[in-house]
């Protein structure tokens, strides 16, 4: 038989790895028919919403809920005292600590959970909460977490026995309102290094708290059938198989009675990675009322309450030899986490991946400190956009690089490229512990100076600083400049888990008869745009056509156990359980061929998508006629059926890297900036889809501008959330977004059984330093050494200000 | 709460009537009452836009408008602007350019964008920009909204000089 297409031609018909293939998801999404939870309705569904504190730390004195009792439409209102008899109140955070589901005595922070009203629609339930009557006593109020660990005021009565503060889930507490201690790198001998050095640069910088703040809030639908004694819930879950695993764990349910669907999910970022108090209580009001009961929370709801990110105070020390050769680096972290320690981070890592801070230098010594603190603030600290605190230490090296650049009176691109790690040394072994798969810096770096004209960009800013000075123009010029090494794809079992839940993943394929497929994983796409390219990875393992397979996540009853979707981990994880699971499902089509063929197994090999006999490529079988085979053809020996799955525990991370230039304007007197140039280089290994991934890059560096330019969750002295609203909470327009230059090189991960390391965290771990240097960089000229972000109009204008150039 | 009000609207063509409580919002009368579930809520305070309808011939932010505001209006949501075997330009534009990623806000997005084209047939990128300000998205940028924007412009303006 003769080949009618060319080979070229068979593989463009796959579009397996490396096409720009569209996304399948787009044909519910543009037509309005996409499936969220809030979309969900079933036969005598409640709604419940809560009572939240109005005070950020007050005792309660009674709750008084007769009046809301009689309001029309209000079946229920549950108070800490109905969920105690179930051992309900309290719940286990990600982070081995325990949160408040409903307020047991005392609140902690404004918005925190009083009480949940149960109604038949979301009016009555308004109308409910607002006739609850909840007798406050305030308490002081400490919002900042110094002040905290001096204070007398004790936040949680738990932390205290016998006027003594007791252990923590990581070790001893140093104070009643200290949460934990984390160490990594060696201490005395980073100090020796720093003492003795010829040049110090020091600094301390505020990471501000923020938001992941996706477009859809968190909510669910809780649904027990009492008949059948199954429970089936419906959420925004980044990680639904672990939620089943954590509802069963406290709810005494069994888990196979435990059905936990994550439907289409309107962006995560972190923020639906935790178990919140309006999943337990839509759970247990679905079990006292017998009927379907859904929350979802409102915007306010969302940014005061469920999952805040950063809140990181930070103190360095760089050191380096007079050429600038660095020789040591020490972090301090005092890390705000709120009212409860809420982070969703692997069990044995409090402070995230904040030691991979030493960046992508070769950093011989090093010692990183962490502090955990309570406060009156919402818990959370989760992972924005970012692999576990990756985006606060990435922020803190370049950082520290641009104030070692002032102190050595050198050019930061420069410095950057003694330090690198080079090509050759890797795999990498980090001074605070993590050995780097791959890279290759200096053809990064070279690739993107070369490419904006990076000495051209200087001589422009130094004359426009000579303008400046001579009183022809009031607008400066920043080059930002970032060179981040990103930590993803948690993680090895051996030392990533979550609550004891190994950090594996996994994919199960199911090859029909007529040579489709559908495969399942225990990830969730969350506009990543999964169904498209895990399926383009199958298509180029196994030999069918992308169009051919389908994608499924999100339901526990049918999706192999998983971790979910947070931390770039869908591609380094799940990424590889797909393709070796294609690859089980290849070995078995070898076999098949080789019966049909009537060759010994070694005597064909896989080619597109089909066996050929080897030197006789004209006597081949297709993937199509081999699956058709596997279920109709009796073969000695082999089952029928064609089927596999795998479940894979990544040996290391990976470690995807990037280098960005931002060319920014800033008018000096009004602070507003202008960003003329964004020229972002991502190498994330092998590229599975060009489009996804320079999407994902837009995406990434829009969510690292908002943050470094005005985006943050504020609290006033008294413990108010001056940020509830996106009046004030601030989400670029389209109008604010400068257009993109994307650029790549590629490092393939040799851990990884395709080679690809992650991408969608990446910009958004890179963007912020970048736009932040480069404010930053438009007034290193007149002295300016470190100013805090969000670099809003405002806090530019008072930077310009105390520089003296409204004189 | 029983002083409700005699509702009559048309929505994507279809004439509606009901009662209604003078509170309750536009957004909840699509979603809850007619389960028309394409415009979405995002942020109950007209920044995002992703509950945006056509109403009368303009963009209206649906949940901060009460549906007795709407009384005798003419409705219009992403449901009434194509069908899977006819979409509207934007509809494929948005696919062919990635102009969306989670899809939360693709629905409000496009109908605005429906509604700019209508206005301003061959906008600038800053048109673009400035017109579609209302409409907030966490994913994508942007850049491959205008793009997208952009490419329905252009396939809208061949295919009405082809008309012609």
């Amino acid at each position: 038989m003769k080949d009618e297409i060319t080979r070229d031609d068979r593989v463009a018909n796959l579009k397996g790895m490396g096409c720009s293939r569209k996304r399948v998801e787009d044909a519910r999404f543009t037509q309005g028919k996409g499936n969220y939870v809030d979309d969900i309705k079933l036969d005598g569904m409640l709604f419940g919403d809560f009572v939240r504190s109005p005070y950020a730390h007050a005792r309660i004195k009674n709750i008084d809920i007769s009046a809301a009792m009689e309001v029309p439409g209000v079946l229920a209102v549950l108070t800490a005292k109905d969920l105690e008899p179930l051992g309900l109140h309290w719940m286990p955070t990600l982070a081995g600590d325990k949160q408040m589901v409903l307020a047991d005595g005392k609140v902690l922070f404004q918005g925190q959970e009083v009480a949940f009203v149960v109604a038949e629609d979301r009016y009555a339930a308004a109308d409910g909460i607002e006739a609850v009557e909840v007798d406050y006593e305030e308490l002081p109020v400490i919002v900042d977490p110094f002040e905290a660990l001096k204070s007398d005021v004790v936040l949680r009565e738990d932390t205290v026995q016998d006027g003594k503060p007791v252990d923590g889930a990581h070790g001893p507490r140093k104070h009643h309102n200290h949460i934990f201690t984390w160490e990594a790198g060696d201490k005395e001998p980073t100090e020796e290094v720093i003492a003795n050095a010829e040049v110090v640069a020091e600094e301390t910088m505020y990471y501000h708290r923020t938001h992941p703040c996706p477009l859809e809030t968190c909510g669910c639908v809780a649904s027990m059938d009492k008949v059948n004694g199954k429970l089936t819930l419906w959420g925004t879950f980044q990680a639904p198989h672990a939620i089943r695993t954590v509802v069963s764990l406290i709810s005494g349910i069994e888990e196979h009675n435990i059905r936990v669907i994550s439907p289409d999910i309107g962006g995560g970022f972190g923020n639906k990675v935790g178990a919140y108090p309006g999943y337990v209580c839509s759970v247990v009001a679905s079990i006292v009322t017998g009927k379907p009961v859904k929350w979802i929370e409102d915007r306010m709801d969302n940014l005061m309450t469920t999952a805040f990110a950063r809140d990181y105070w930070m103190t360095g020390k760089i050191s380096a030899t007079k050429e600038g050769k660095i020789t040591g680096l020490h972090c301090h972290v005092t890390a705000d986490h709120g009212g409860f320690d809420a982070c969703a981070d692997p069990t044995k890592f409090p402070a995230g991946f904040m030691n991979i801070c030493t960046g992508s230098y070769d950093i011989p010594t090093a010692f990183l400190e962490v502090d955990g603190v309570y406060t009156n603030k919402a818990p959370g600290g989760v992972s924005y956009r970012c692999s576990f605190r990756v985006t606060e230490a990435v922020y803190f090296i370049e950082r520290m690089i641009e104030v070692l650049a002032i102190k050595l009176d050198m050019d930061a691109a420069e410095l950057r490229r003694i330090n690198f790690i080079k090509k050759e040394q890797f795999p990498y072994k980090a001074a605070l512990g993590w050995e780097y798969d791959s890279g290759d810096y200096h053809t990064a770096w070279d690739k993107a100076l070369k490419t904006v004209d990076y000495d051209g960009l200087r001589a422009e800013q130094a004359q426009r600083v000579e303008d400046f000075k001579a009183g022809k123009t009031r607008s400066l010029m920043g080059i930002g400049l970032s060179f981040f090494t990103e930590i993803v794809g948690a993680g090895p079992v051996k030392n990533c888990d979550i609550l004891g839940l190994g950090m594996f993943d996994s994919c199960e394929i199911r090859i029909h008869p007529t040579g489709s497929a559908i495969a399942r994983l225990g990830t969730i796409s969350q506009g990543q745009g999964h169904a498209t390219t895990f399926a383009q990875i199958l298509a180029s393992e196994i030999g069918l056509p992308a169009d051919s397979i389908t994608i499924e996540e999100g339901d526990t009853d049918t999706a192999p156990y998983g971790l979910g979707t947070y931390g770039s981990r869908s591609t380094p994880v799940a990424g590889a359980a797909t393709a070796m699971a294609g690859r089980k499902i290849r070995a078995k089509a070898q076999m098949i061929a080789a019966y049909l063929l009537e060759v010994h197994d070694d005597d064909v090999e896989f080619d597109v998508d089909r066996f050929v006999v080897k030197g006789a490529p004209e006597r081949f079988k297709t993937m199509k006629e081999i699956a058709f085979a596997a279920y109709n053809q009796a073969i000695p020996g082999i089952e029928p059926g064609l089927e596999a799955v795998s479940y894979y525990d990544p040996p290391n991370m990976t470690y995807p890297f990037g280098a960005y230039v931002c060319v920014m304007d800033i008018d000096v007197d009004t602070g507003v900036t202008d960003i003329r140039r964004f020229y972002a280089l991502d190498d994330c290994g092998t590229r599975i889809n060009p489009m996804i991934i320079e999407g994902q890059v837009h995406g990434g560096l829009t969510e690292a501008l908002a943050v470094a330019l005005g985006q943050e969750i504020a609290y006033d002295d008294m413990g108010n959330v001056k940020t509830g609203t996106l009046m004030d909470f601030f989400l670029p327009t389209a109008w604010e977004v400068p257009n993109y230059e994307t650029d790549y090189t590629v490092t393939p991960s040799p851990h990884h059984p395709i080679g690809a390391k992650g991408v969608g965290e990446s910009p958004h771990v890179g963007g912020v330093p970048c736009f932040s240097n480069a404010v930053q960089d438009a007034f290193r000229a007149f002295g300016n050494t470190h100013t805090n972000m969000p670099h809003d109009h405002w806090r530019i204008w008072k930077t310009a200000n105390a520089l003296g150039l409204h004189d | 709460m029983s002083n409700k009000m005699h509702i009559k609207m048309t929505v994507n063509g279809k004439e509606e009537e009901f009662l209604a409580e003078p509170r309750e919002l536009l957004i909840y009368t699509l979603r809850e009452r007619l389960n028309i579930t394409g415009p979405h809520i995002g942020c109950d305070t007209s920044h995002c836009g992703a509950c945006t309808v056509t109403l009368n011939g303009k963009s209206v932010k649906s949940c901060t408008m009460f549906v007795a505001q709407a009384n005798g209006a003419e409705v219009t949501t992403i449901e009434g602007l194509g069908t899977p075997d006819d979409l509207n330009p934007l509809q494929a534009a948005f696919k062919e350019h990635h102009g969306l990623q989670c899809g939360f806000c693709t629905p409000g997005m496009i109908t605005r964008a429906s509604k700019l084209l209508e206005e301003n047939p061959n906008p600038t990128e800053e048109e673009i920009r400035f017109g579609m300000a209302g409409n907030i998205c966490r994913c994508t940028g942007y850049q491959n909204i205008v793009k997208s924007i952009q490419a329905a412009a252009a396939e809208m303006a061949s295919a009405k000089e082809a008309a012609e």
